[in-house]
Formats: structure tokens, C-alpha cells, sequence
């Protein structure tokens, strides 16, 4: 049987992955690694929501985790996507210079 | 059923229109003209039914209901019902409809389709909220007229469109804002009363409140009636609206949209806080009288021809609005006219001054002049509906001031006096137009062509209503007459005429003690 | 005849509206038939009414023709309803009498006007207007023929509309008499609101039981209305319209401008007459009025160029002494005078209007000269014209008319000898600028050609205007001649009759010697002074005072100028500067705060990705903390 990692230190974990991913989409401006950061922001929330439900006991930690893992996948696909547009219309991959909307 | 025939029919006849229109404009237009043209011979049948209906009922009120649930959970019941006040103006609004589809027929080229949608859109939200008894639909219908509306400035309008039909959009949104919260306290204050979540307008009726919550929530509706009717000083959003719509745009804002405050002047905020409506009826008569006053002081300085006729608008409800707040049978039949009569006529005003921009492509007073020797008939018929506008007897404008005057002389002389000034500042605006359009030398060469068979025919058929009312407004009168008793009655006997004069003379009553 | 009273207003008003709507297809024929025909008819049906009326009278000396209930709500029942008196037949023959000598006059003056038909059209129309003025029962269905022929005097002194200064001569007509209007609808206001109806008749019994003599309530009342007869009678100080309004057709000048609806004010007044009894103050005022306009408008005609203008400051002038009789309660004279002045006064524009023919559109007086020979019967006719309105004794109705003015404001109650100099003053000058205009414009030399001479169409009008202006006056022989009040006795039967202070006879006789020998003298002075010795009134005028009084007279005593810097302007200046509607800075004020803000705001949306993530960030941070320290 394996040993029970404490609850904390899954949550700490979860934390420490989250800040790193928001900091590699602060001060990353290449498109390609904000999505890379997004995805292990995405994948800190997972691990917070796995290590939760094995706290509890109960199985929608799990479930959200495979829901975030669908969504995951969906969105870098669509990212990816524009990454490529983007990369045909401004021939680089630098977020900053993709500001014309001001969205 | 007819009722809701009333309303579905232009619902159907703009979907219908919008969805012909396929290449060829003329059948979005026929739609549109059939669908409204059958409201109004519906209209006329219940006209011709109302002495015998309305002799049936006590008090000749609502003569034709329609009632059942629409959302019940909430006391929410979708309830309508027509009296003989809202006859008349149901009247109005499916012969101006007619009028305001005739007058596009050659203005609007873009769009057909999506025009005549928004318009019977519009029109049918107008009924709505002419005939609604109950108040989260009268709700309904009152956003539901303004939506089309914004479209048909924003889209069909002249040069300065967006930021007029913004302002009109943001004017009345803000206002019937208020207005819901109003509806909102009430609909509460009736259930800490009674128990019972209830929107109807007929329950509502009576509800008892303390006077400062009372004040508050009829403030409520009075904005957002006030902003349309509209009253000195929330009325400027209306010149620009009015100037940059479209002709069926202007026909409707000026015939219809405002008449919709006054009717729910005379509905609502007046019967549901007699009280607070009796307190506040010195600022508002005050506030009527500026806005005869104001309106036609600004009418005067016009260069813009629908700018001018957009100024004289706020000078004729202001006499609407006193009527209203004297709340004497004189006073309120006179208002009903008043609204009949300036929907008419200023209709009419509109329809010529979007004929002429048609034929000179311009609005302005400058450029005008000498139009008579090239277009008597419509020389002639501007000269008519001047003259209407400065309220000449025989026609019905004078008939809904002078009864107005006659009401508002009972309850505050000094009001009635000034407001009598608005007669003279009305005819140097009314005449100051005439001139500058159709008198005077022709300044520049192109003659423009006289009224077509088409606009004479509408012109006709306004002019025959002015004069009807002008000479023979008993039909009207007797038309109206239940249904303002009936206000009268339920508004208690708190009207503020009764209660003025008895506040007038207290020494009568130390006296008795 | 009684159930036909309503077509006698109904006629011309049926030949407004077949004018209005075919008018542009008929020619000038059918035009003229319809225009001069329906007031023929209609007047031919007065003189019916008239006779049977006066032979078998009904009794309570009234007819009553009720056709609808116009407005009925709440006690507020007024009808349109006609009512035949004394009173109202005597104007009702003159205005359909007269008004149809004016029509046929102007089949011919207006021949080859584009504006024929439309001419004609205005013209039944106000003669419709007129005649529901003076035969309704109700003060609002007078209101109604009383704004309608005022909305027919702007359409004709603006007839000629090409010209700007038509326009707003007609505009001024229009808006000046409004003020007046406006009084009187107050007036409407207040007497429905204290005595519960508008039907003349009852408003005169019920006044006369509830409202004391004097008391407040009847001198509003009578003020009121009289503010709105000074409008339409162009008297003090609402007279300036009148001169101005000479830019119409002389035909409407004729028919308008002096015979009948000038005169409105008059029959107003007498149609009132309780009130003003009621109201002892407001009847001294018209009499003041009356006595101050006719001085005024005397001097003013005096200096006048025009030969129109003349006529109309004359107008003025004669009306005033119509109010001057009324004001001194001499009813029945100042209805006599409105009957004799509406057939000499409608005689003198008619001449004028043939000369300004035949001098192709000149107006001006000092341009004419030694027309005698050249037109005879406009010389003539327009030589009775002239004396009867300078009342020339014995032969002149106008004589018989003035001088029964003249001996009330002496005699009368209400009389008093200040009221009677002032008319006589008046007649004196009457006489001095009635014969100055004669003789500048058919005396002298001969200065122009005449062009057009007036046609059998024009003579006829001319003609038996002159022969009533001549006759018109042997309906009220005074008793120191020959003693035949007809005329008074007859309309006494409505009107309440002069409460004189009872003087004798001999002074009566006295005081139409002095009337006499001051008309005369009149004719005298302006012969000696515009036709012999031209060089004194040249010297006179040159002087500084001359000069200063000249330029004062002329310009009606400098009431337009006042009014224009008084009212006018300051009109104007308000609706210029704020034009652009001072409300709507308060809420463009709040759209400038609201852009502000959102431009402040979107400073912030930079379009850049990590910026937004690093907001995020520091929100999520920020609301954790908050909830972190509240908890």
C-alpha cells in the first residue's frame, strides 16, 4: 500500500505549479510558452481537485480532473490553431505585437 | 380575442415583411400596408360596437378583456382590456401606422424589408402598451416598442443618426429603468399588504402606502412618463430623435411614443398614488406650463424644419401634461383631444417635411422659401397644419387647449394665465414657419414637384380628422368619457381639483368648527 | 326663413371649400361666379331674414337656430348655435351687403392675378368667419369666427406673398391681434369658470344677478374682453397692425380693414354690454381709449404719403370714435357709426383702389394729382367717400352718425366735456387729412397718366356705396332734425339706451352747429394749405419742431419703434441664445464625465495578454486578501 502523501503538501504542490504557470504567462511574451504556462495552470487546478477528492473520499475530484483534461486539450488545439494564424500575420510569435484590438 | 389580434397582427405583418423581402420592395411594403390596414378596420369595428358595450357596463369601462396566466408563479398574468380611452388612441396608432407605411413608400430604398419589420414591431408594441392591464407587461411592451425604434433611427436616419438615436435609446431605457423598479415596489408593497403577488393593474388599484414611499414610487413612474411625454427639462433627447429619424420614424415618435406617457400619466401614475400625485401636482402643472412656454420659445429659434416641428411637440404636451395634473373632466378630455389632435397633426408635419426633403434634400429654413408658386398643395396643406398647430378653432388642437384651459383655469388661474401666452408664441412660431418655407421668393431653381396623388390622399385623410374633431369632437368625447370617469372614480375622491378647492378655502371649514 | 339662418354664414363658407378644392381648375368666370355669387346669395337671404324679421317680430325679439352641440363635457356644453337680433342682423346686412359690393368690385380688380381663385377663396371665407361672429349664440363659437377672420386677414394682407414685407406685415396682423385673443380666451376662462356657461344671453342675465356693480370679477371680465377688442379693432395700444396690414389687395383693405372686421371689437363690446355696465371702470377706459386713438390716428393720417395708409390711420380713427360712443354708453350711436363707416369707408378703398389702378400700383399721394378729369365717377364717389367721413352737415350720413357720437360724450351720463373736445379735435382733423388726400390726389397738377380705368364691374360697387354713404345717415334723424330715431329705436330692442343727463334741445342744436362749422373749417384748412399755399405746410414741416413732429406722426407716434425694442427684440435675443436648448448642456455634461471616465478607463485595456493575466492575478489577490482579513 503506498503512503498516504499528506493532503497539504498536495495542495502546496498544486499551489507552487499554479504561481509558476501565471508567472511564465506574465513574463513570457512567446505565444508557444504562455500556452505551455496556461496548461500548467491548468494542470495545478487538476492536481488540487484530485488531491481534494482523495481527501474526502470521494470520486468528482477525479471527475473534474478528466473534465479539465478534455477542456485542456480542446483549448490547445484552438490555441495552437491561432498560434499558427498568428504566427502567417505578424511572422512571429511575440503576444504583444497581436494588441490591435486592444481586446 | 381581438385583442390579441390587434397586437399579433403587425407582430406577424413585420416577420412576414421582413422575411418577403426578396428583391422586389413593393411586397414587404403591401404586407406591412394590408397588416396595419386590418388593425385599423378591427379598431373601427370595436369603435362602431362601444355605445352599445359600453352601455352595458357600468361606468362604460373595460368593454373587452383578455385574461390568462403568463407566468403565475409570480402574480404575473398576461391581461389585457380596453377601454374607450384606449380605443382611441389604438385608433391612432393603427391610422398613423397606415400613414407612416404610405409615407416610406418612396423615402425608404435600403432594407426594405428590415424597415417595415421594426416598424410594425414598433407600432405593435405601441398597442401593447395601450391596451396591457398588466403591469409586467405593460413593461414588456413598453421595451418592446422602444428596441424597432432605435433601429429605425439608427439605421434609416439622417446624417447625425447614431448619436440621436443613442440618446433617445439611452434617455428611455434609463427612465423605464425607474419605472421597473417603481412597478417592483409596488408589486411588493401590495403583497406586505394583502399577501398577494399579484402585477395586475386592476388589484394594484388602491393600495395603501405611507405617503413618502408613496411619493417615491409614483416619481418613479413619472420619469419614465415624463422623459417620453416629454416634459421641460427632460425633453432633449426628443428634438434630436425626432430630427434624425426617418419621416415614419419622426411620424411615430412625435404621433405615438409620446402619447404613450401621457396614457400612462392618466393609467397609472395618477390612479395608483392619487395622493402623491395630488402633492406633486403644483411642480408638474408648473413644469407643464415651462415646457408650453420653453418648447415654443425654442421652436421659434429653429433652423432645422423637423427640429422646429420637434420643439412645437414639447410645447403641445405640455398642455397634455396639465390637463393631467388639473385631473378635472374638462381638463382630461381636453388632454385626450389634445393627444388625438397633435398626433395628427404633427404627423402631418412631419410626413411634409420629409415630402420636401425628399424633393430638396434639405431640412434647413435657409434654403427654403418661395415653395408656393411650385407646390400650392403643399403650400397649402403646410398652411393648414400651421394653423392647427397654433390651435385656430374649428380645428381639434383647439379644442384639447382650449378644454385644457378651461379644466386648468379651476384649479390654478395663474398657471392657466401664462400658459394662455403659449396661444401667442404659438402662432409667431406656427406662422414663422409657414413663411420661411412657402412664402417669400423661390431662392434656388430646381422647382421642386407639387404632392402626389399618395401624399395628397394622406394629407386628405389627416386634414378631414382635424377637422371632424375641430367642428364635431362629441364622438371623441363620448368615446373617452367612461373611460376618465372611471379614472376619475379610482384615483378616489382625492382628484386634486376636488381637494385644491376645498384646500383653497380653508376658512370654510374653521368656520364649521 | 328662421330654419334657414344657417346657410347665410353656411353659403360662403361652401364657396371657400369648392374654391379651395377646384379652384386651380375653374376659370376666372367660374371662379368669380362662385366667390361673388355665394355671398350674393347670402346676402340676398339676409335681406329676407331682414324683412321678415322686422315685419312680423318674434317674440323675445330673437331667433335662435341651434345646429349641434359642439362640445359637451361636464356643464360645458357650448353649441353651434346662431342667434338673430337687432343687433346681429343690422352687422349681418352690412357684412353680407357690403361684403358682396366688395366681392363684385374685385371680380373685376383682381382680374389676371395668378392667385385668383385663391383670392376668392380667402374672401368667402372670411365672410363666412364674419358672419359666424356675429350671429353665434355662444362667446366660443364668436371666438371661432373671431380667430377665423383674423386667420383670413393674415392670408390676404400676405396675399401677395412673394414679397417679404407682405409676410410679416401679415404675421404682425396676426400675432398683435393674438395678444388681444389671448385676453379675451382668459376672459372665456373666467366667465365659464364664475357663471357656468358661455351662451351669451345667459351670461348677461346670470352677471347681471351675481355679480354686484363694480364688483372685481365683472372688471376682469370686461377687461379681458375688451383686451381682445382693442386687438381687433386696432385701438390703443394695439393699433400698430393696422397700417401695416394696407400691403393686401385694396379689396380686402376695403372689406377687412375698415368695414367689417376691424369693426368686430365694436360689436363685441355692445354685444357684451352688461359686462361693461357691470364694470363702470373698464367702460371709462374704453372711452378714454377711444377718445386717445382717434387723436393719435388723426395726427398720424395727417402726415401720411400713402393713400392707403391715410385711409387706414382713419380707420383707426373712426373706430375710436365707435369706442368713444360705447365707452359713454351711447350703444345704439356707435352701432350707427360702425353701419355708416363700414359704407363710406368701404367707398373711400374702393376709389383708392381704382386710382392705384389706374396709377399702376403707386401709392403714394405726392406722385398723383389732377385725377378729377381723368376718372369723374371715381372722383365723385370717392368726393361723397370723403365728405360723409368728414361729416359734412346734412347731406353726409356720416354726419348723423359722428354728430350723435359727439353730442353723448358731451351729454350722455358717462359724458364729459374732455371726451366730447377730443372728438371734436378728431373731426377737425378728420376733415384736414380726409380732404388733404382729395385734393393732393385729384386737385393740382397732373403729374402721371392714368392707365386702367375702372370697368362697369368696379363702377357699379362704387356707385351704391355712395348712395348709401349719402342716405345711410336719414335712418336716425335726430330731433333737432326732423326727430326719425329709426335706426336706434330698432337696435334699442337689444341695446340698453342712453342714460343721457337730460340737456335741452337748444344745446343739442348748438353743438351740431359747432360739429358743422368744425368739419368745414377742415375742408377749408386743407384747401388753404394743400392746395393754395403749399408753402406754408412746406415751412412748417421744415421747421426743427416741424421736423420732429413730422417724423413722430408719421411713424404712428413710434409705437412699432417701441414695441420693437421693447418686446421684439428682446424676443428675438432669447430665442437666439438659446437655440441650441440650454437643458441639454446638463446632460451632455453627464455624456462629457461619462467618456472621461471610460477613456481613463480603457487605458487600461492594452491589448496585451500578460497585463491582463498580471490584473487577474492581482485581483484574485486582492479579493482573497479582503476576505481573508474580514473573516
Amino acid at each position: 500500500m503506498i503512503s498516504q502523501v499528506p493532503f497539504e503538501h498536495g495542495l502546496i504542490l498544486a499551489g507552487a505549479l499554479f504561481a509558476l504557470g501565471l508567472i511564465g504567462v506574465m513574463v513570457r511574451r512567446n505565444i508557444i510558452f504562455i500556452l505551455l504556462s496556461i496548461e500548467v495552470m491548468l494542470n495545478a487546478s487538476g492536481l488540487a481537485f484530485v488531491v481534494s477528492g482523495s481527501r474526502w473520499g470521494q470520486p468528482d475530484g477525479q471527475i473534474m480532473f478528466i473534465f479539465i483534461l478534455a477542456m485542456a486539450a480542446a483549448e490547445v488545439s484552438v490555441g495552437l490553431a491561432l498560434v499558427i494564424r498568428l504566427y502567417h500575420l505578424y511572422q512571429s510569435l511575440d503576444a504583444d505585437r497581436a494588441s490591435r484590438m486592444r481586446g | 380575442m381581438i385583442l390579441v389580434w390587434l397586437i399579433a397582427i403587425p407582430l406577424t405583418g413585420g416577420l412576414l415583411a421582413w422575411l418577403l423581402d426578396r428583391g422586389d420592395d413593393r411586397l414587404p411594403r403591401w404586407v406591412s400596408l394590408a397588416a396595419i390596414a386590418i388593425d385599423f378596420v378591427l379598431a373601427l369595428v370595436l369603435w362602431m360596437q362601444y355605445p352599445e358595450k359600453a352601455n352595458v357596463l357600468p361606468g362604460g369601462a373595460w368593454f373587452v378583456e383578455v385574461r390568462s396566466a403568463w407566468i403565475p408563479g409570480l402574480g404575473i398574468g398576461f391581461h389585457l382590456a380596453m377601454d374607450g380611452l384606449s380605443l382611441l388612441l389604438v385608433m391612432l396608432t393603427a391610422f398613423l401606422g397606415i400613414m407612416s407605411v404610405a409615407c416610406s413608400w418612396t423615402e425608404i430604398r435600403e432594407r426594405v424589408g428590415f424597415f417595415h419589420f421594426n416598424l410594425m414591431w414598433t407600432l405593435a408594441g405601441i398597442m401593447g402598451v395601450f391596451l396591457a392591464l398588466d403591469l409586467f407587461l405593460f413593461y414588456f411592451f413598453w421595451e418592446l416598442m422602444l428596441v424597432p425604434m432605435y433601429f429605425l433611427i439608427a439605421l434609416w436616419g439622417h446624417e447625425n443618426r447614431i448619436y440621436a438615436a443613442v440618446k433617445f435609446f439611452i434617455f428611455t431605457q434609463l427612465s423605464g429603468l425607474l419605472m421597473l423598479a417603481a412597478i417592483l415596489g409596488l408589486y411588493f408593497a401590495h403583497a406586505r399588504e394583502t399577501g398577494v403577488y399579484t402585477f395586475d393593474y386592476l388589484e394594484l388599484l388602491g393600495t395603501s402606502m405611507d405617503p413618502a414611499k408613496a411619493m417615491a414610487l409614483m416619481l418613479g413612474f413619472l420619469v419614465a412618463f415624463l422623459v417620453k411625454l416629454p416634459a421641460f427639462p427632460l425633453h432633449t433627447w426628443l428634438p434630436d430623435a425626432h430630427t434624425e429619424a426617418p419621416t415614419a420614424g419622426s411620424v411615430i415618435l412625435a404621433g405615438l411614443l409620446l402619447k404613450t406617457g401621457a396614457y400612462g400619466l392618466l393609467r397609472f401614475a395618477v390612479p395608483l398614488f392619487p395622493q402623491a400625485a395630488l402633492d406633486f401636482s403644483p411642480v408638474a402643472m408648473a413644469l407643464a406650463v415651462a415646457g408650453i412656454l420653453y418648447g415654443a420659445v425654442l421652436a421659434f429659434a429653429q433652423k432645422d424644419l423637423k427640429r422646429l416641428v420637434a420643439y412645437t411637440s414639447v410645447s403641445h404636451m405640455g398642455f397634455v401634461l396639465l390637463g393631467v395634473f388639473a385631473w378635472n373632466e374638462l381638463a382630461l378630455q381636453g388632454a385626450v383631444i389634445q393627444m388625438v389632435c397633435h398626433g395628427v397633426s404633427t404627423g402631418a408635419l412631419f410626413i411634409l417635411a420629409g415630402a420636401l426633403q425628399e424633393r430638396i434634400h434639405s431640412r434647413d429654413l435657409g434654403l427654403m422659401g418661395g415653395l408656393w408658386s411650385a407646390a400650392p398643395r403643399m403650400g397649402a396643406v403646410g398652411m393648414f397644419f400651421g394653423l392647427a398647430s397654433l390651435g385656430l378653432p374649428g380645428l381639434g388642437n383647439f379644442i384639447g387647449e382650449f378644454l385644457v384651459l378651461f379644466g386648468a383655469y379651476k384649479v390654478s388661474v395663474v398657471m392657466t394665465v401664462i400658459a394662455t401666452t403659449g396661444l401667442v408664441i404659438a402662432t409667431a412660431y406656427s406662422l414663422w414657419m409657414v413663411q420661411r418655407v412657402f412664402f417669400g421668393a423661390r431662392r434656388e431653381e430646381p422647382r421642386p414637384s407639387d404632392l402626389g396623388v399618395r401624399e395628397m390622399a394622406m394629407m386628405a385623410f389627416m386634414m378631414a380628422v382635424i377637422v371632424w374633431i375641430g367642428l364635431y369632437p362629441r364622438m371623441v368625447l363620448s368615446t373617452s368619457e367612461g373611460a376618465l370617469n372611471t379614472l376619475r372614480q379610482s384615483a378616489g375622491v382625492s382628484a386634486p381639483s376636488e381637494r385644491m378647492s376645498h384646500t383653497a378655502m380653508p376658512g370654510a371649514n374653521d368656520d364649521g368648527k | 326663413m328662421r330654419t334657414l339662418l344657417w346657410l347665410i354664414p353656411a353659403l360662403p363658407f361652401a364657396g371657400f371649400f369648392v374654391l379651395a378644392v377646384f379652384g386651380a381648375r375653374l376659370r376666372e368666370k367660374g371662379v368669380a361666379a362662385i366667390g361673388a355669387g355665394s355671398v350674393g346669395v347670402s346676402a340676398v337671404l339676409a335681406i329676407l331674414a331682414g324683412i321678415s324679421f322686422i315685419t312680423s317680430p318674434p317674440p323675445g325679439g330673437s331667433w335662435t337656430q341651434t345646429l349641434w352641440t359642439w362640445i359637451g363635457v361636464d356643464g360645458f356644453r357650448p353649441a353651434i348655435a346662431f342667434y338673430l337680433d337687432a343687433l346681429s342682423l343690422v352687422m349681418t346686412l352690412v357684412v353680407t351687403f357690403v361684403g358682396f359690393l366688395i366681392h363684385l368690385y374685385a371680380t373685376e380688380f383682381m382680374s389676371d392675378d395668378e392667385g385668383y381663385s385663391r383670392f376668392f377663396a380667402y374672401m368667402n371665407l372670411f365672410v363666412g368667419s364674419m358672419l359666424t361672429l356675429v350671429l353665434a349664440d355662444n362667446l366660443l363659437l364668436l371666438y371661432l369666427g373671431w380667430e377665423g377672420v383674423g386667420l383670413c386677414s393674415y392670408l390676404l394682407i400676405g396675399f401677395w406673398y412673394k414679397d417679404p414685407a407682405n409676410g410679416s406685415a401679415a404675421m404682425k396682423a396676426f400675432i398683435v391681434t393674438r395678444i388681444g385673443d389671448a385676453a379675451m380666451a382668459v376672459g372665456l376662462f373666467l366667465i365659464f369658470m364664475n357663471l357656468g356657461t358661455l351662451n351669451i344671453q345667459e351670461i348677461m342675465q346670470k352677471a347681471s344677478h351675481t355679480w354686484p356693480r363694480g364688483s372685481g370679477l365683472a372688471v376682469a371680465a370686461a377687461a379681458l374682453l375688451l383686451g381682445g377688442a382693442l386687438g381687433k379693432s386696432a385701438q390703443l395700444p394695439l393699433q400698430t397692425w393696422l397700417p401695416d396690414a394696407m400691403a393686401g389687395p385694396t379689396p380686402v383693405s376695403a372689406l377687412i380693414h375698415a368695414a367689417t372686421m376691424v369693426t368686430a371689437g365694436v360689436y363685441l363690446i355692445a354685444r357684451t354690454n352688461v359686462l361693461f355696465l357691470l364694470a363702470p371702470p373698464v367702460q371709462a377706459a374704453v372711452a378714454i381709449i377711444g377718445a386717445a386713438t382717434l387723436l393719435l390716428a388723426g395726427f398720424s393720417a395727417l402726415t401720411q404719403r400713402d393713400i392707403k395708409r391715410v385711409l387706414a390711420y382713419s380707420t383707426i380713427s373712426q373706430i375710436g370714435y365707435m369706442f368713444l360712443a360705447l365707452g359713454v354708453g351711447a350703444w345704439s350711436a356707435a352701432i350707427f357709426h360702425f353701419m355708416t363707416h363700414a359704407f363710406f369707408k368701404a367707398l373711400l378703398f374702393l376709389g383708392a383702389g381704382a386710382v392705384i389702378l389706374a396709377m399702376e400700383h403707386e401709392h403714394d399721394m405726392f406722385r398723383m394729382g389732377g385725377l378729377r378729369k381723368e376718372l369723374p365717377v371715381t372722383f365723385w364717389t370717392f368726393l361723397i367717400g370723403s365728405a360723409s367721413l368728414s361729416a359734412l352737415p346734412l347731406v353726409t350720413a356720416g354726419f348723423y352718425s359722428k354728430d350723435l357720437i359727439l353730442w353723448y360724450s358731451w351729454s350722455s351720463e358717462n359724458g364729459s366735456p374732455w371726451l366730447w373736445a377730443a372728438g371734436l379735435a378728431g373731426a377737425l382733423l378728420t376733415s384736414i387729412y380726409t380732404f388733404r388726400m382729395v385734393f393732393l390726389t385729384f386737385f393740382g397738377e397732373r403729374k402721371k397718366e392714368a392707365g386702367r380705368r375702372p370697368g362697369r364691374v368696379m363702377t357699379i360697387p362704387l356707385v351704391a356705396l355712395a348712395v348709401l354713404s349719402v342716405i345711410g345717415g336719414f335712418a336716425e334723424l335726430p330731433r333737432t332734425l326732423g326727430n326719425m330715431p329709426v335706426f336706434s329705436e330698432f337696435v334699442n330692442t337689444v341695446l340698453p339706451p342712453v342714460k343721457a343727463a337730460g340737456e335741452a334741445q337748444s344745446a343739442e342744436a348748438a353743438m351740431q352747429v359747432v360739429t358743422s362749422f368744425v368739419s368745414l373749417a377742415g375742408v377749408y384748412v386743407a384747401y388753404l394749405l394743400f392746395l393754395r399755399k403749399r408753402r406754408y405746410v412746406e415751412g412748417l414741416a421744415a421747421t426743427r419742431t416741424g421736423r420732429a413732429l413730422h417724423r413722430l406722426w408719421f411713424s404712428g407716434w413710434a409705437f412699432d419703434w417701441v414695441y420693437d425694442r421693447a418686446l421684439v427684440q428682446p424676443f428675438f435675443w432669447i430665442a437666439r441664445i438659446n437655440r441650441d436648448d440650454f437643458v441639454d448642456l446638463f446632460y451632455d455634461g453627464i455624456a462629457w464625465y461619462n467618456g472621461f471616465f471610460h477613456g481613463a478607463l480603457s487605458l487600461t485595456q492594452s491589448g496585451k495578454v500578460r497585463w491582463y493575466a498580471m490584473g487577474i492575478a492581482l485581483g484574485t489577490v486582492i479579493m482573497v486578501g479582503i476576505a481573508v482579513v474580514l473573516l
